[in-house]
Protein backbone atom coordinates (compact mmCIF):
# COMPACT_ATOMS: atom_id res chain seq x y z
CA UNK A 1 0.00 0.00 0.00
CA UNK A 2 2.82 2.35 1.27
CA UNK A 3 4.42 1.37 -1.80
CA UNK A 4 1.58 1.88 -4.34
CA UNK A 5 1.47 5.75 -2.71
CA UNK A 6 5.67 6.22 -3.13
CA UNK A 7 5.27 4.99 -6.81
CA UNK A 8 2.21 7.42 -7.36
CA UNK A 9 4.34 10.41 -5.44
CA UNK A 10 7.28 9.61 -7.16
CA UNK A 11 5.81 10.03 -10.73
CA UNK A 12 4.32 13.23 -9.52
CA UNK A 13 7.08 15.79 -10.47
CA UNK A 14 7.36 13.82 -14.29
CA UNK A 15 3.46 14.55 -14.52
CA UNK A 16 3.55 18.16 -12.93
CA UNK A 17 6.39 18.49 -15.41
CA UNK A 18 4.88 16.97 -18.26
CA UNK A 19 1.43 19.29 -17.64
CA UNK A 20 3.19 22.73 -17.22
CA UNK A 21 5.34 21.62 -20.91
CA UNK A 22 1.76 20.91 -22.43
CA UNK A 23 0.58 24.11 -21.46
CA UNK A 24 3.25 26.09 -22.48
CA UNK A 25 4.63 27.28 -18.74
CA UNK A 26 8.05 25.78 -18.97
CA UNK A 27 9.21 29.46 -20.09
CA UNK A 28 11.27 29.60 -23.51
CA UNK A 29 13.04 26.44 -23.55
CA UNK A 30 10.35 23.76 -22.35
CA UNK A 31 12.20 20.95 -23.76
CA UNK A 32 15.43 21.55 -22.11
CA UNK A 33 13.57 22.04 -18.98
CA UNK A 34 11.72 18.69 -18.95
CA UNK A 35 14.54 17.13 -19.80
CA UNK A 36 16.92 18.53 -17.18
CA UNK A 37 13.64 17.89 -14.30
CA UNK A 38 13.64 14.16 -15.66
CA UNK A 39 17.05 13.84 -14.94
CA UNK A 40 17.58 15.53 -11.92
CA UNK A 41 14.89 12.96 -10.31
CA UNK A 42 16.52 10.42 -11.91
CA UNK A 43 19.39 10.85 -9.57
CA UNK A 44 17.69 11.76 -6.89
CA UNK A 45 16.04 8.75 -6.49
CA UNK A 46 19.09 6.64 -7.58
CA UNK A 47 20.87 8.77 -4.33
CA UNK A 48 17.49 7.95 -2.29
CA UNK A 49 17.70 3.88 -3.32
CA UNK A 50 21.48 4.15 -1.97
CA UNK A 51 20.59 5.44 1.71
CA UNK A 52 18.70 2.32 2.49
CA UNK A 53 21.17 0.43 3.49
CA UNK A 54 23.48 3.03 5.55
CA UNK A 55 20.12 4.01 7.18
CA UNK A 56 19.67 0.25 8.16
CA UNK A 57 23.27 -0.15 9.45
CA UNK A 58 23.73 3.36 10.68
CA UNK A 59 20.86 4.56 12.03
CA UNK A 60 18.59 1.45 12.22
CA UNK A 61 16.11 2.40 9.62
CA UNK A 62 14.52 -0.02 7.74
CA UNK A 63 13.29 0.90 4.34
CA UNK A 64 14.40 -2.06 2.44
CA UNK A 65 10.72 -2.83 1.45
CA UNK A 66 10.83 0.36 -0.40
CA UNK A 67 14.55 -0.01 -2.03
CA UNK A 68 13.00 -1.54 -5.46
CA UNK A 69 10.59 1.04 -5.44
CA UNK A 70 13.59 4.02 -5.32
CA UNK A 71 15.48 2.01 -7.80
CA UNK A 72 12.55 1.07 -10.26
CA UNK A 73 11.58 5.22 -10.26
CA UNK A 74 15.48 5.81 -11.06
CA UNK A 75 15.20 3.41 -13.87
CA UNK A 76 11.49 5.19 -15.14
CA UNK A 77 13.04 8.81 -14.63
CA UNK A 78 15.92 7.69 -16.46
CA UNK A 79 13.86 6.21 -19.41
CA UNK A 80 11.98 9.51 -19.74
CA UNK A 81 15.10 11.82 -19.47
CA UNK A 82 16.09 9.34 -22.41
CA UNK A 83 13.44 9.58 -24.33
CA UNK A 84 12.64 13.24 -24.14
CA UNK A 85 16.66 13.84 -25.55
CA UNK A 86 16.34 10.87 -27.99
CA UNK A 87 12.80 12.19 -29.31
CA UNK A 88 11.79 15.72 -28.31
CA UNK A 89 15.15 17.07 -27.75
CA UNK A 90 17.04 14.99 -30.99
CA UNK A 91 14.13 14.54 -33.03
CA UNK A 92 14.80 10.87 -33.59
CA UNK A 93 17.82 12.01 -35.26
CA UNK A 94 20.21 8.75 -36.08
CA UNK A 95 23.26 10.26 -36.93
CA UNK A 96 23.46 12.74 -34.25
CA UNK A 97 22.81 10.35 -31.68
CA UNK A 98 25.11 7.80 -33.04
CA UNK A 99 27.57 10.51 -33.09
CA UNK A 100 26.90 11.63 -29.29
CA UNK A 101 26.64 8.25 -28.29
CA UNK A 102 30.07 6.83 -29.63
CA UNK A 103 32.22 10.21 -29.22
CA UNK A 104 30.78 12.17 -25.96
CA UNK A 105 31.81 11.10 -22.74
CA UNK A 106 29.17 12.84 -21.15
CA UNK A 107 26.68 11.02 -23.29
CA UNK A 108 28.09 7.83 -22.76
CA UNK A 109 28.81 7.87 -18.98
CA UNK A 110 24.35 8.78 -19.46
CA UNK A 111 24.33 5.64 -21.39
CA UNK A 112 26.17 3.39 -19.05
CA UNK A 113 24.68 4.79 -16.48
CA UNK A 114 21.11 4.10 -18.28
CA UNK A 115 22.17 0.40 -19.51
CA UNK A 116 22.84 -0.51 -15.79
CA UNK A 117 19.73 0.62 -13.99
CA UNK A 118 17.44 -0.96 -17.28
CA UNK A 119 19.41 -4.36 -16.25
CA UNK A 120 18.34 -4.18 -12.74
CA UNK A 121 15.31 -2.99 -13.61
CA UNK A 122 14.86 -6.20 -15.10
CA UNK A 123 16.44 -8.44 -12.56
CA UNK A 124 14.18 -6.58 -9.51
CA UNK A 125 11.36 -9.28 -9.75
CA UNK A 126 10.72 -12.18 -7.52
CA UNK A 127 11.65 -14.60 -10.36
CA UNK A 128 14.84 -12.90 -10.99
CA UNK A 129 15.97 -13.06 -7.50
CA UNK A 130 15.21 -16.76 -7.21
CA UNK A 131 17.09 -17.94 -10.40
CA UNK A 132 19.79 -15.70 -10.38
CA UNK A 133 20.76 -16.71 -6.91
CA UNK A 134 23.84 -15.41 -5.53
CA UNK A 135 24.92 -13.89 -8.99
CA UNK A 136 21.76 -11.35 -7.81
CA UNK A 137 23.85 -9.75 -5.32
CA UNK A 138 26.65 -9.38 -8.02
CA UNK A 139 24.59 -7.84 -10.98
CA UNK A 140 23.01 -5.25 -8.32
CA UNK A 141 26.27 -4.16 -7.00
CA UNK A 142 26.46 -2.58 -10.61
CA UNK A 143 24.14 0.52 -9.08
CA UNK A 144 27.44 1.68 -7.74
CA UNK A 145 29.15 2.24 -10.93
CA UNK A 146 25.89 3.94 -12.70
CA UNK A 147 25.71 6.35 -9.53
CA UNK A 148 29.32 7.30 -10.40
CA UNK A 149 28.98 7.63 -14.25
CA UNK A 150 25.43 9.55 -13.08
CA UNK A 151 27.28 12.19 -11.27
CA UNK A 152 30.10 12.87 -13.81
CA UNK A 153 27.32 13.13 -16.52
CA UNK A 154 25.74 15.80 -14.09
CA UNK A 155 29.20 18.08 -13.38
CA UNK A 156 29.51 17.57 -17.60
CA UNK A 157 26.00 18.59 -18.46
CA UNK A 158 27.44 22.38 -17.35
CA UNK A 159 29.93 24.46 -19.19
CA UNK A 160 31.08 25.60 -16.19
CA UNK A 161 31.56 23.36 -12.51
CA UNK A 162 28.22 24.72 -10.69
CA UNK A 163 27.62 23.65 -6.82
CA UNK A 164 24.46 21.94 -7.89
CA UNK A 165 26.04 18.85 -9.50
CA UNK A 166 28.98 18.99 -6.97
CA UNK A 167 26.70 18.42 -3.78
CA UNK A 168 25.44 15.42 -5.45
CA UNK A 169 28.92 14.21 -6.44
CA UNK A 170 29.61 14.46 -3.17
CA UNK A 171 26.52 12.44 -1.69
CA UNK A 172 26.90 10.21 -4.01
CA UNK A 173 30.77 9.46 -2.66
CA UNK A 174 30.05 9.67 0.12
CA UNK A 175 27.09 6.92 -0.19
CA UNK A 176 29.64 4.54 -2.54
CA UNK A 177 32.95 5.04 0.14
CA UNK A 178 30.52 3.99 2.74
CA UNK A 179 30.28 0.37 0.90
CA UNK A 180 34.23 -0.05 1.01
CA UNK A 181 34.11 0.46 5.06
CA UNK A 182 34.84 -3.16 6.82
CA UNK A 183 31.52 -4.70 7.98
CA UNK A 184 32.29 -4.45 11.60
CA UNK A 185 32.05 -0.83 11.52
CA UNK A 186 29.16 -0.76 9.06
CA UNK A 187 27.27 -3.56 10.85
CA UNK A 188 27.88 -1.45 14.59
CA UNK A 189 24.53 -0.74 15.10
CA UNK A 190 22.69 -3.81 13.75
CA UNK A 191 24.80 -5.91 15.83
CA UNK A 192 24.04 -3.90 19.50
CA UNK A 193 20.33 -5.17 18.58
CA UNK B 1 14.33 42.48 -49.77
CA UNK B 2 11.95 42.55 -46.86
CA UNK B 3 12.72 44.66 -43.81
CA UNK B 4 11.31 43.90 -40.16
CA UNK B 5 9.23 45.97 -38.76
CA UNK B 6 8.61 45.60 -34.75
CA UNK B 7 5.56 46.81 -32.78
CA UNK B 8 6.28 50.31 -32.40
CA UNK B 9 4.32 52.10 -29.69
CA UNK B 10 3.04 54.99 -31.80
CA UNK B 11 4.64 58.72 -32.16
CA UNK B 12 2.73 60.10 -29.71
CA UNK B 13 3.65 57.85 -26.60
CA UNK B 14 7.35 58.06 -27.80
CA UNK B 15 9.39 60.57 -25.31
CA UNK B 16 12.23 62.32 -27.33
CA UNK B 17 15.41 61.28 -26.18
CA UNK B 18 16.64 64.79 -24.37
CA UNK B 19 13.57 64.59 -22.05
CA UNK B 20 14.38 61.12 -20.96
CA UNK B 21 18.11 61.90 -20.79
CA UNK B 22 16.86 64.47 -18.54
CA UNK B 23 14.49 62.19 -16.44
CA UNK B 24 17.13 59.81 -15.92
CA UNK B 25 19.22 62.87 -14.18
CA UNK B 26 16.56 63.54 -12.55
CA UNK B 27 16.20 60.11 -11.45
CA UNK B 28 19.82 59.87 -10.55
CA UNK B 29 19.54 63.00 -8.21
CA UNK B 30 16.42 61.59 -6.05
CA UNK B 31 14.22 64.30 -7.28
CA UNK B 32 12.11 62.01 -9.43
CA UNK B 33 9.85 61.10 -6.80
CA UNK B 34 8.39 64.53 -6.05
CA UNK B 35 7.68 65.37 -10.30
CA UNK B 36 7.66 62.22 -12.34
CA UNK B 37 4.42 59.97 -11.55
CA UNK B 38 5.13 56.91 -9.85
CA UNK B 39 3.70 55.03 -12.66
CA UNK B 40 6.31 56.10 -14.76
CA UNK B 41 9.50 55.64 -13.10
CA UNK B 42 9.12 51.73 -12.28
CA UNK B 43 12.40 49.85 -11.85
CA UNK B 44 15.25 49.86 -13.41
CA UNK B 45 14.08 47.22 -16.53
CA UNK B 46 11.39 49.69 -17.24
CA UNK B 47 14.05 53.13 -17.64
CA UNK B 48 14.22 51.48 -20.74
CA UNK B 49 13.79 54.08 -23.44
CA UNK B 50 12.48 54.63 -26.86
CA UNK B 51 15.04 54.66 -29.83
CA UNK B 52 14.77 55.67 -33.42
CA UNK B 53 16.53 53.74 -36.34
CA UNK B 54 16.75 53.66 -39.86
CA UNK B 55 16.86 50.10 -41.68
CA UNK B 56 19.99 48.48 -41.68
CA UNK B 57 19.64 47.41 -44.73
CA UNK B 58 20.11 43.86 -44.07
CA UNK B 59 17.61 41.44 -45.63
CA UNK B 60 15.32 39.98 -43.05
CA UNK B 61 13.77 37.44 -45.40
CA UNK B 62 11.83 34.22 -43.47
CA UNK B 63 13.28 36.13 -40.03
CA UNK B 64 10.40 35.80 -37.19
CA UNK B 65 11.72 37.97 -33.97
CA UNK B 66 12.31 35.83 -30.87
CA UNK B 67 9.33 36.78 -28.66
CA UNK B 68 10.66 40.27 -26.62
CA UNK B 69 9.94 38.44 -23.38
CA UNK B 70 11.97 35.79 -24.33
CA UNK B 71 14.85 38.18 -25.71
CA UNK B 72 14.84 39.31 -22.28
CA UNK B 73 14.33 36.63 -19.85
CA UNK B 74 15.84 34.08 -20.87
CA UNK B 75 20.43 35.11 -20.87
CA UNK B 76 23.46 34.12 -20.33
CA UNK B 77 24.98 36.94 -18.40
CA UNK B 78 27.57 35.27 -16.02
CA UNK B 79 28.06 38.48 -14.37
CA UNK B 80 24.78 38.21 -12.69
CA UNK B 81 24.38 34.55 -11.86
CA UNK B 82 24.44 31.10 -14.10
CA UNK B 83 20.77 30.54 -14.60
CA UNK B 84 19.14 32.14 -17.94
CA UNK B 85 16.18 33.68 -15.28
CA UNK B 86 19.25 35.34 -13.45
CA UNK B 87 20.01 38.39 -15.48
CA UNK B 88 16.68 39.82 -15.63
CA UNK B 89 15.90 39.15 -12.31
CA UNK B 90 19.11 40.27 -10.66
CA UNK B 91 20.29 43.20 -12.57
CA UNK B 92 17.85 45.66 -11.44
CA UNK B 93 20.93 47.22 -9.42
CA UNK B 94 23.06 47.83 -12.18
CA UNK B 95 23.82 51.41 -13.41
CA UNK B 96 23.81 51.80 -17.22
CA UNK B 97 24.10 55.71 -16.91
CA UNK B 98 26.59 57.96 -16.94
CA UNK B 99 28.66 55.26 -19.12
CA UNK B 100 31.92 55.87 -21.02
CA UNK B 101 33.57 53.92 -23.19
CA UNK B 102 37.45 54.04 -23.77
CA UNK B 103 38.98 53.18 -27.53
CA UNK B 104 42.56 53.03 -27.39
CA UNK B 105 45.63 50.44 -28.25
CA UNK B 106 47.66 51.27 -31.40
CA UNK B 107 45.41 53.93 -33.09
CA UNK B 108 46.09 57.60 -34.07
CA UNK B 109 43.46 59.40 -31.95
CA UNK B 110 42.35 57.52 -28.80
CA UNK B 111 39.32 58.62 -27.40
CA UNK B 112 36.74 58.05 -24.77
CA UNK B 113 32.87 58.12 -25.73
CA UNK B 114 29.89 59.30 -23.59
CA UNK B 115 27.53 56.98 -24.21
CA UNK B 116 24.86 59.38 -25.03
CA UNK B 117 26.93 60.18 -27.90
CA UNK B 118 26.55 57.01 -28.74
CA UNK B 119 22.77 57.04 -28.52
CA UNK B 120 22.49 60.28 -30.12
CA UNK B 121 24.42 58.79 -33.72
CA UNK B 122 21.86 57.93 -36.38
CA UNK B 123 21.18 54.61 -35.52
CA UNK B 124 20.42 51.15 -37.83
CA UNK B 125 18.35 48.46 -36.68
CA UNK B 126 19.94 44.89 -37.63
CA UNK B 127 17.67 42.11 -37.15
CA UNK B 128 19.92 38.87 -36.63
CA UNK B 129 19.97 35.66 -35.84
CA UNK B 130 22.18 34.85 -32.30
CA UNK B 131 23.58 31.12 -32.07
CA UNK B 132 24.13 30.36 -28.65
CA UNK B 133 27.35 27.69 -27.83
CA UNK B 134 24.99 25.70 -25.99
CA UNK B 135 23.05 25.23 -29.50
CA UNK B 136 20.10 26.83 -29.08
CA UNK B 137 18.94 30.28 -30.82
CA UNK B 138 17.52 33.60 -31.19
CA UNK B 139 16.45 36.43 -33.86
CA UNK B 140 17.34 39.69 -32.17
CA UNK B 141 16.37 42.72 -33.49
CA UNK B 142 19.14 44.96 -32.08
CA UNK B 143 19.47 48.68 -32.75
CA UNK B 144 23.27 49.91 -33.16
CA UNK B 145 25.78 51.12 -35.51
CA UNK B 146 28.73 49.06 -37.09
CA UNK B 147 31.96 48.92 -34.81
CA UNK B 148 33.90 49.95 -37.80
CA UNK B 149 32.48 54.02 -37.46
CA UNK B 150 33.77 53.77 -34.39
CA UNK B 151 37.38 52.38 -35.69
CA UNK B 152 37.57 54.44 -38.49
CA UNK B 153 37.37 57.62 -35.75
CA UNK B 154 40.02 56.90 -33.80
CA UNK B 155 42.31 55.72 -37.07
CA UNK B 156 43.99 52.21 -36.40
CA UNK B 157 47.63 52.64 -37.33
CA UNK B 158 49.15 50.11 -39.41
CA UNK B 159 50.28 47.62 -36.68
CA UNK B 160 46.80 47.39 -35.04
CA UNK B 161 45.76 43.31 -35.96
CA UNK B 162 43.31 42.79 -33.19
CA UNK B 163 40.95 44.43 -30.80
CA UNK B 164 40.14 43.30 -27.67
CA UNK B 165 36.43 44.05 -25.34
CA UNK B 166 36.49 44.58 -21.94
CA UNK B 167 33.41 44.58 -20.25
CA UNK B 168 32.60 46.04 -16.50
CA UNK B 169 33.59 44.79 -13.50
CA UNK B 170 31.69 45.82 -10.69
CA UNK B 171 30.69 43.55 -8.04
CA UNK B 172 28.24 45.80 -6.01
CA UNK B 173 26.00 45.96 -8.93
CA UNK B 174 26.68 42.58 -9.94
CA UNK B 175 26.03 39.65 -7.92
CA UNK B 176 27.75 37.34 -10.23
CA UNK B 177 31.22 38.60 -9.86
CA UNK B 178 31.48 37.17 -6.14
CA UNK B 179 30.43 33.74 -6.27
CA UNK B 180 31.82 31.11 -4.48
CA UNK B 181 33.19 28.74 -7.61
CA UNK B 182 35.48 30.16 -9.76
CA UNK B 183 32.91 30.98 -13.24
CA UNK B 184 35.11 32.81 -15.61
CA UNK B 185 37.60 35.81 -14.87
CA UNK B 186 36.58 39.19 -14.49
CA UNK B 187 36.71 41.53 -16.71
CA UNK B 188 34.84 39.74 -18.88
CA UNK B 189 37.26 40.11 -21.96
CA UNK B 190 36.72 39.15 -25.72
CA UNK B 191 38.49 40.07 -29.07
CA UNK B 192 38.25 39.71 -32.88
CA UNK B 193 40.55 39.98 -35.60
CA UNK B 194 40.44 43.87 -37.49
CA UNK B 195 39.34 42.46 -40.23
CA UNK B 196 36.46 41.22 -38.76
CA UNK B 197 35.53 44.23 -36.31
CA UNK B 198 35.42 46.15 -39.46
CA UNK B 199 33.25 43.67 -41.34
CA UNK B 200 29.87 45.72 -41.93
CA UNK B 201 27.65 42.97 -40.29
CA UNK B 202 29.63 43.58 -36.82
CA UNK B 203 27.78 46.23 -34.74
CA UNK B 204 27.57 47.54 -31.27
CA UNK B 205 24.35 47.70 -30.29
CA UNK B 206 22.92 50.26 -27.99
CA UNK B 207 19.16 48.73 -28.09
CA UNK B 208 16.49 46.28 -29.33
CA UNK B 209 13.38 45.89 -30.19
CA UNK B 210 12.96 49.72 -30.71
CA UNK B 211 14.19 50.50 -27.37
CA UNK B 212 17.23 51.09 -24.76
CA UNK B 213 19.30 48.07 -24.21
CA UNK B 214 17.99 45.93 -20.85
CA UNK B 215 20.29 45.50 -18.21
CA UNK B 216 20.03 41.93 -18.50
CA UNK B 217 21.28 42.19 -22.63
CA UNK B 218 24.47 43.73 -22.05
CA UNK B 219 22.94 47.49 -21.00
CA UNK B 220 23.91 50.14 -22.32
CA UNK B 221 26.41 49.12 -25.28
CA UNK B 222 27.30 45.68 -26.60
CA UNK B 223 29.37 43.76 -28.79
CA UNK B 224 27.33 41.76 -31.83
CA UNK B 225 28.91 39.53 -34.29
CA UNK B 226 25.81 37.29 -35.74
CA UNK B 227 27.82 34.56 -37.54
CA UNK B 228 30.05 34.07 -34.29
CA UNK B 229 28.78 32.17 -31.10
CA UNK B 230 26.70 34.51 -28.46
CA UNK B 231 29.70 34.34 -26.20
CA UNK B 232 31.72 36.48 -28.65
CA UNK B 233 29.29 39.41 -28.09
CA UNK B 234 30.88 41.16 -24.61
CA UNK B 235 27.86 42.61 -22.94
CA UNK B 236 28.18 46.65 -21.35
CA UNK B 237 31.91 47.28 -22.51
CA UNK B 238 34.01 49.79 -21.17
CA UNK B 239 36.78 49.44 -23.03
CA UNK B 240 37.93 48.79 -26.93
CA UNK B 241 41.66 48.32 -27.23
CA UNK B 242 43.57 47.68 -30.70
CA UNK B 243 46.52 45.27 -30.82
CA UNK B 244 49.27 43.83 -32.34
CA UNK B 245 48.89 40.21 -30.96
CA UNK B 246 45.84 38.21 -30.71
CA UNK B 247 44.03 39.15 -27.47
CA UNK B 248 43.18 36.62 -24.67
CA UNK B 249 39.32 35.85 -24.78
CA UNK B 250 37.38 34.78 -21.45
CA UNK B 251 36.17 31.06 -22.39
CA UNK B 252 39.33 30.12 -23.86
CA UNK B 253 41.26 30.85 -21.33
CA UNK B 254 38.12 28.76 -19.05
CA UNK B 255 38.69 25.62 -21.69
CA UNK B 256 40.48 26.02 -24.64
CA UNK B 257 39.65 23.19 -25.69
CA UNK B 258 36.14 24.00 -26.17
CA UNK B 259 36.14 27.44 -27.11
CA UNK B 260 38.06 29.10 -29.78
CA UNK B 261 39.04 32.18 -30.60
CA UNK B 262 37.16 32.69 -33.65
CA UNK B 263 34.22 30.61 -32.21
CA UNK B 264 32.57 30.77 -36.17
CA UNK B 265 28.99 29.13 -36.39
CA UNK B 266 29.92 25.98 -37.35
CA UNK B 267 27.33 22.91 -37.79
CA UNK B 268 30.71 21.07 -38.34
CA UNK B 269 32.70 21.40 -35.55
CA UNK B 270 31.04 20.36 -32.58
CA UNK B 271 31.36 21.39 -29.09
CA UNK B 272 33.42 18.41 -27.54
CA UNK B 273 29.89 17.73 -25.14
CA UNK B 274 27.44 18.52 -27.88
CA UNK B 275 26.72 18.53 -31.08
CA UNK B 276 26.86 22.00 -32.91
CA UNK B 277 24.83 20.12 -35.87
CA UNK B 278 21.41 21.60 -34.88
CA UNK B 279 19.79 24.19 -32.91
CA UNK B 280 16.40 24.71 -30.64
CA UNK B 281 15.20 27.93 -31.59
CA UNK B 282 14.17 29.87 -28.44
CA UNK B 283 10.38 30.99 -27.77
CA UNK B 284 8.24 29.13 -30.10
CA UNK B 285 5.62 29.00 -27.73
CA UNK B 286 3.47 26.28 -28.19
CA UNK B 287 5.36 24.01 -25.25
CA UNK B 288 7.01 21.06 -26.41
CA UNK B 289 6.31 20.49 -30.09
CA UNK B 290 6.32 24.36 -30.68
CA UNK B 291 10.30 24.21 -32.08
CA UNK B 292 11.38 21.26 -33.51
CA UNK B 293 15.25 21.70 -34.36
CA UNK B 294 16.21 22.72 -37.43
CA UNK B 295 19.77 22.75 -38.76
CA UNK B 296 22.11 25.19 -37.90
CA UNK B 297 23.65 27.07 -40.94
CA UNK B 298 27.70 27.43 -41.27
CA UNK B 299 28.46 30.98 -40.48
CA UNK B 300 25.06 31.30 -38.67
CA UNK B 301 23.25 31.97 -42.36
CA UNK B 302 25.76 34.32 -43.28
CA UNK B 303 28.06 32.88 -45.25
CA UNK B 304 27.80 34.82 -48.41
CA UNK B 305 29.16 37.99 -46.15
CA UNK B 306 32.17 36.47 -44.34
CA UNK B 307 33.45 33.35 -45.35
CA UNK B 308 36.04 35.21 -47.50
CA UNK B 309 37.65 36.41 -44.21
CA UNK B 310 38.39 32.64 -43.42
CA UNK B 311 39.69 31.56 -46.70
CA UNK B 312 42.09 29.01 -46.79
CA UNK B 313 41.93 28.62 -43.01
CA UNK B 314 41.28 25.14 -41.80
CA UNK B 315 38.15 26.03 -39.48
CA UNK B 316 38.43 22.51 -37.21
CA UNK B 317 42.00 23.83 -36.21
CA UNK B 318 40.90 27.43 -35.92
CA UNK B 319 37.36 26.96 -34.06
C1 LIG C 1 20.67 6.84 -15.12
C2 LIG C 1 20.91 7.58 -16.15
C3 LIG C 1 20.95 9.09 -16.17
C4 LIG C 1 20.87 9.98 -15.13
C5 LIG C 1 20.70 9.72 -13.64
C6 LIG C 1 20.98 11.30 -15.72
C7 LIG C 1 20.95 12.47 -14.98
C8 LIG C 1 21.07 13.72 -15.52
C9 LIG C 1 21.06 14.94 -14.75
C10 LIG C 1 20.94 15.01 -13.24
C11 LIG C 1 21.18 15.98 -15.63
C12 LIG C 1 21.22 17.47 -15.30
C13 LIG C 1 19.88 17.91 -14.85
C14 LIG C 1 19.86 19.33 -14.39
O1 LIG C 1 20.36 20.20 -15.11
O2 LIG C 1 19.34 19.62 -13.31
C15 LIG C 1 21.27 15.42 -16.95
C16 LIG C 1 21.39 16.17 -18.11
C17 LIG C 1 21.42 15.61 -19.37
N1 LIG C 1 21.37 14.27 -19.68
FE1 LIG C 1 21.25 12.75 -18.38
N2 LIG C 1 21.11 11.19 -17.07
C18 LIG C 1 21.10 9.85 -17.38
C19 LIG C 1 21.19 9.30 -18.64
C20 LIG C 1 21.30 10.02 -19.81
C21 LIG C 1 21.41 9.46 -21.12
C22 LIG C 1 21.43 7.99 -21.43
C23 LIG C 1 21.48 10.50 -21.99
C24 LIG C 1 21.60 10.51 -23.49
C25 LIG C 1 21.60 9.48 -24.27
C26 LIG C 1 21.40 11.71 -21.24
C27 LIG C 1 21.43 12.98 -21.77
C28 LIG C 1 21.43 14.14 -21.05
C29 LIG C 1 21.53 15.45 -21.64
C30 LIG C 1 21.65 15.75 -23.12
C31 LIG C 1 21.52 16.37 -20.58
C32 LIG C 1 21.68 17.88 -20.67
C33 LIG C 1 20.55 18.54 -21.28
C34 LIG C 1 21.01 19.85 -21.85
O3 LIG C 1 21.42 19.88 -23.00
O4 LIG C 1 20.94 20.85 -21.16
N3 LIG C 1 21.31 11.39 -19.91
N4 LIG C 1 21.19 14.05 -16.86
Amino acid sequence: MIRAVLYAVGLVPAAATFAMGLADRLGADPVNVFERTLGLWAIRFLILSLCVTPLRELAGINLLRYRRALGLLAFWYALFHVTVYVGLDQGFDGAVLLADITRRPFVILGMVAFLIVSVLAATSNAWSIRHLGRRWRAVHRMVYLAGLCAAVHFILSFKLLRVEPLLYAVVMAVLLLYRLLPGTVRRGRLAQR
Amino acid sequence: MSIFRYPRPPASEITPRSVWLSRRDLLATGLAGAIVPPGLMGSAPARAAPLTARSGGQSAEGLTPTPFQDVTHYNNFYEFGLEKTDPAERSGGFHPHPWTVRVDGLVAHPRTYDIDALLARPLQERLYRMRCVEAWSMVIPWIGFPLAELLKEVEPLGSAKYVAFESVVRPSEMPGQSGVLPVLEWPYVEGLRLDEALHPLTVLAVGLYGQTLPNQNGAPIRLVVPWKYGFKGAKSVVRIRLTDTRPATSWNLRAPDEYGFYANVNPEVDHPRWSQASERPIGARGGFFGAARKPTLPFNGYGEQVAALYAGMNLRRDF
